[in-house]
C-alpha cells in the first residue's frame, strides 16, 4: 500500500527522565515530573516561551519534544496549512482534569479548565509552530503503529498534508511517556521509511 | 474503488426529542429543549439554564439492558447509535463494520460522583464510577452493545470531535477498509464541564440568542447523533436507497489561542473551503448552512467573518441549531450531522431561535423562520477548544 | 492599605496567579496595560485575574466585559478594589 515514499525524518522520546532526538540521548536529569520538564526547557533546550509556564505537564511535554523534533526543520518549506499534526494517548487530559477538579472545590481556575481536553497539546503545538493543517487526536488502549500509519499516510496522499507531526504524548501521575514522529515526503539524511514497523521499532526504544 | 460515501442512517438523542421522529417534530415546531436544571444537580441550578435529555439514567439503563453505574456519555451514544442502525436497515454482522465515536467528557458524569466522595475521604468513593472515565471506554461499551468490533476508535478534539468522527468515516469506507461506518459522538451533561464554562464566563444565564448582535454566550446541553455511512456498493444493494451523501470535509487548525477562535476566524475559513474543494463544490452551490453559532462573542464573530469572507456577497440560507440543543459539545458535530440530513431529506431550514439583531459586522443574518425549500447541498460546521474546524458538505444524489 | 502597597501585592498576586515566570514585580509598571502589548495577557489570564479578585479581596464580577475597565493596569485594578472595600465599610 501507499506510505512507502514517505519518511520519518525525525523523532523525539520523552521518557524515564531522559529526552532523545533521532535515537540519541540529548538531555537526562535525576529530577522527575514537572521539575524535570522545568529543567529541560530552562537548562536542556533553552527555549523562550514564557507561555510554556502556564501549561498543563501535556502541553509542557508535547512542546518539548516538538521543539526537539524540529530542530532541523525547515519552517519555510511548507505552508501552515500544509502541516498537520495526529497524536494519541491512552488517558487523554486526566491530569488536568484531576488537578482543575481540586480547585473546583474553592475557586475554579478557568486557566486549568481550558486544559481539561487531550487535544489542547495540539493546539498549543499548532500555536507556536504554525501548524495550521488538519489535526486529530485519538484515544486509544495503546500506542497503535498501524492505525499512525494509515491515518498519516491518507492525510499525504490523499488530504493535501505534506509535513505532519504524528505520535503518543501521555503525562500520568507526573510520568510522562511522549514519542513523536516527523513525517515527510523528503529524503533525509537519517531518515528511514514511514512504516508501521519503524513506528514500532522507534517507539518500543530501550530508553 | 468509488468515492461516494453515503448516508444510509441517522439516530439522535437530544434536549428535543429522545429519537429523530421527536427531533424533527421539535425543529419543525420550534420548540427549543433548553429549560431549569432537573437531573443534574450543581449550585447554578435556577440560575443557568441547560437543555437536558429528558430521559432518566435509569430509564436509559433500563431501556438498553445496561447496568446502572454505566455512565450517561454511553448511554446516550448507545441510544442514538442503535437508532441509527435500525434506521440504515444495514444488518451490520454481515459487513466490515466500525464505530467511530468522539465525546470530550468520557465518564466524567460517574467520576465526580466518586470525587465528591474521595476527596472527603479516601477510602470512601465507588471505584465502578471511574473505571471508564477515560472517554475511550465509553466508546467500547456502545461498540459492545451494538456488537461492533472490526474497528473502534475515540476521537477527542473538543467540539468538533465528532464532525471529525464522521469524516474519518468516510475515508476509511473510500479507502475500501471498511463497508460501513457508525460515526458520531455523544456528551453528557456534568457539573464539571457546567463549572468550567462558567469559568471561562461564556454561559449565558437567559436562553442563547446565536449570531445575534447581543449574544450573551452559550447554553450547554446533552444529548448524540450518529449517521450510517456506507460505500457505493452496499448502497445500491439496499431495499431503500440512501439519498444523501457525505461529499466534502475538511479540518483545519487556527494556530491562535488554546481555547478562543482567532478573530478573523482562520481556522474556519480554511475548514470551509477545504470542505467545498473536497465536494468539489463551489460557495454559490451551498443551499444551507448548520451554523456551528454557539452564541458566544468570539465563536459568532470568527464564524460569521470567515463565512463573510468566503461567501461574498452571495450567502447561503444559515441557522444555528443550537438554539434548541443548546451547545452538545463533543456530540453537536453529530446532532448537526444528522439535522443536517433531515434538511435535504425534508427539504427543510430549520429557524434560528430567538434572533433579534443582525450583527453590525456581518452582511447577513440567519433564518428566523421554519423554511420549505429544495436543498441539495448542506454545509455543517463544527469548531473546537483547540483550534479544532471543522466543515462538512451533505449533497442530495445528483 | 493604600494604594501604593495594594499595588505591590496586587503585582505578586498577579505574577503567582497567572505563572509569570522569571517576572519581579519591578517589571511591572503601575500604569502598563497588561493585554496584548504590555504583559501580553490574553483572554483566560483576564478570566483568571477576576478568580483572584473573588479569592484574595471577595470582590465578584459579573461579566468580562466589566473586567476590560477594571484589568487596564495595576493601577485601575488597585482603585477599584479600594472603591470596592469603602463601600463595605
Amino acid at each position: 500500500m501507499s506510505g512507502s515514499e514517505l519518511k520519518i525524518t525525525a523523532h523525539a522520546i520523552i521518557r524515564n527522565g531522559k529526552i532523545l532526538r533521532n535515537s540519541e540521548t540529548i538531555f537526562e536529569s535525576s529530577d522527575t515530573g514537572s521539575d524535570f520538564l522545568r529543567e529541560a526547557y530552562e537548562e536542556g533546550l533553552k527555549i523562550d516561551y514564557p507561555k510554556f509556564y502556564k501549561m498543563d505537564a501535556l502541553g509542557k511535554s508535547g512542546i518539548i519534544a516538538t521543539e526537539v523534533l524540529l530542530q532541523d526543520f525547515d519552517f519555510g518549506k511548507y505552508k501552515p496549512e500544509e502541516a498537520g499534526i495526529v497524536l494519541s494517548n491512552k488517558n487523554s487530559s486526566i491530569e488536568a482534569d484531576v488537578n482543575y477538579f481540586e480547585t473546583a472545590r474553592s475557586f475554579p481556575s478557568p486557566a486549568l479548565f481550558v486544559y481539561t481536553l487531550p487535544n489542547i497539546v495540539i493546539g498549543e503545538i499548532s500555536i507556536r509552530y504554525k501548524f495550521k493543517g488538519e489535526n486529530a487526536f485519538f484515544v486509544s488502549d495503546q500506542f497503535d503503529a498501524d492505525w499512525l500509519h494509515f491515518y498519516v499516510s491518507d492525510l499525504i496522499h490523499h488530504q493535501k498534508i505534506k509535513a505532519c507531526i504524528c505520535g503518543w504524548v501521555e503525562s500520568v501521575d507526573e510520568n510522562f511517556d511522549t514519542c513523536l514522529f516527523l513525517v515527510e515526503k523528503e529524503q533525509k539524511e537519517n531518515a528511514v521509511n514511514f512504516t508501521a514497523e519503524n513506528l514500532k521499532e522507534i517507539y518500543g526504544l530501550k530508553v | 474503488m468509488s468515492k461516494n460515501v453515503y448516508i444510509a442512517g441517522v439516530g439522535v438523542i437530544s434536549a428535543i426529542g429522545n429519537n429523530v421522529a421527536e427531533n424533527l417534530a421539535s425543529l419543525k415546531n420550534n420548540s427549543p429543549g433548553m429549560g431549569d436544571m432537573q437531573r443534574l444537580e450543581s449550585n447554578h441550578k435556577g440560575k443557568l439554564p441547560v437543555a437536558e435529555v429528558k430521559l432518566s439514567n435509569e430509564s436509559l439503563c433500563q431501556q438498553l439492558g445496561l447496568p446502572l453505574h454505566t455512565s450517561r456519555t454511553a448511554l446516550l451514544s448507545t441510544i442514538a447509535a442503535k437508532e441509527a442502525i435500525e434506521n440504515s436497515g444495514v444488518t451490520i454482522k454481515k459487513y466490515r463494520t466500525g464505530f467511530i465515536s468522539a465525546n470530550s467528557v468520557g465518564g466524567m458524569d460517574k467520576t465526580e460522583n466518586f470525587f465528591i466522595e474521595f476527596l472527603n475521604d479516601n477510602n470512601a468513593g465507588d471505584l465502578h464510577e471511574v473505571v471508564n472515565h477515560e472517554c475511550g471506554a465509553v466508546t467500547e461499551i456502545t461498540a459492545d452493545h451494538l456488537g461492533i468490533s472490526d474497528f473502534v476508535t475515540t476521537i477527542s478534539t473538543a467540539c468538533s470531535s465528532s464532525a471529525n468522527s464522521i469524516f474519518l468515516g468516510a475515508r476509511l469506507i473510500r479507502q475500501g477498509m471498511l463497508d460501513v461506518v457508525v460515526a458520531g459522538g455523544t456528551d453528557a451533561l456534568t457539573k464539571f464541564t457546567l463549572n468550567g464554562f462558567n469559568t471561562l464566563m461564556i454561559l449565558d444565564s437567559q436562553f442563547c440568542q446565536p449570531m445575534d448582535e447581543n449574544r450573551r454566550g452559550l447554553n450547554l446541553g446533552e444529548g448524540a447523533g450518529y449517521v450510517v455511512l456506507v460505500s457505493e456498493k452496499l448502497a445500491g444493494s439496499l431495499d431503500v436507497k440512501p439519498t444523501v451523501q457525505l461529499t466534502g470535509w475538511a479540518n483545519a487548525n487556527h494556530a491562535h489561542h488554546q481555547t478562543a477562535s482567532s478573530p478573523d476566524g482562520t481556522g474556519n475559513l480554511l475548514a470551509m473551503k477545504g470542505a467545498l474543494k473536497k465536494a468539489e463544490l463551489n460557495p454559490s452551490d451551498i443551499d444551507y448552512i448548520n451554523l456551528h453559532g454557539t452564541g458566544t462573542n468570539n465563536n459568532d464573530i470568527a464564524e460569521g467573518t470567515a463565512i463573510k469572507n468566503l461567501f461574498a456577497g452571495n450567502y447561503p440560507l444559515m441557522s444555528s441549531t443550537k438554539s434548541f440543543t443548546g451547545h452538545t459539545l463533543g456530540a453537536s458535530g453529530g446532532i448537526e450531522a444528522v439535522y443536517s440530513v433531515l434538511a435535504i431529506q425534508e427539504g427543510l431550514i430549520f429557524s434560528n431561535l430567538r434572533f433579534e439583531t443582525q450583527m453590525k459586522e456581518l452582511p447577513f443574518k440567519p433564518v428566523t423562520k421554519l423554511q420549505q425549500k429544495e436543498i441539495k447541498n448542506v454545509m455543517s460546521n463544527s469548531f473546537g477548544f483547540g483550534g479544532n474546524c471543522s466543515s462538512l458538505v451533505f449533497s442530495k444524489n445528483a | 492599605m493604600n494604594k501604593d502597597e495594594l499595588m505591590l501585592q496586587l503585582k505578586e498576586q498577579i505574577i503567582k496567579q497567572l505563572k509569570l515566570e522569571g517576572k519581579t514585580p519591578a517589571d511591572i509598571g503601575d500604569h502598563d496595560p497588561l493585554f496584548v502589548e504590555g504583559l501580553g495577557l490574553d483572554s483566560i489570564d483576564a478570566l483568571e485575574l477576576i478568580v483572584l479578585l473573588q479569592q484574595e479581596y471577595n470582590i465578584k464580577l459579573n461579566n468580562a466585559e466589566q473586567g476590560q475597565e477594571v484589568f487596564r493596569s495595576v493601577s485601575t485594578m488597585a482603585e477599584f478594589i479600594l472603591e470596592k472595600q469603602t463601600q463595605y465599610v
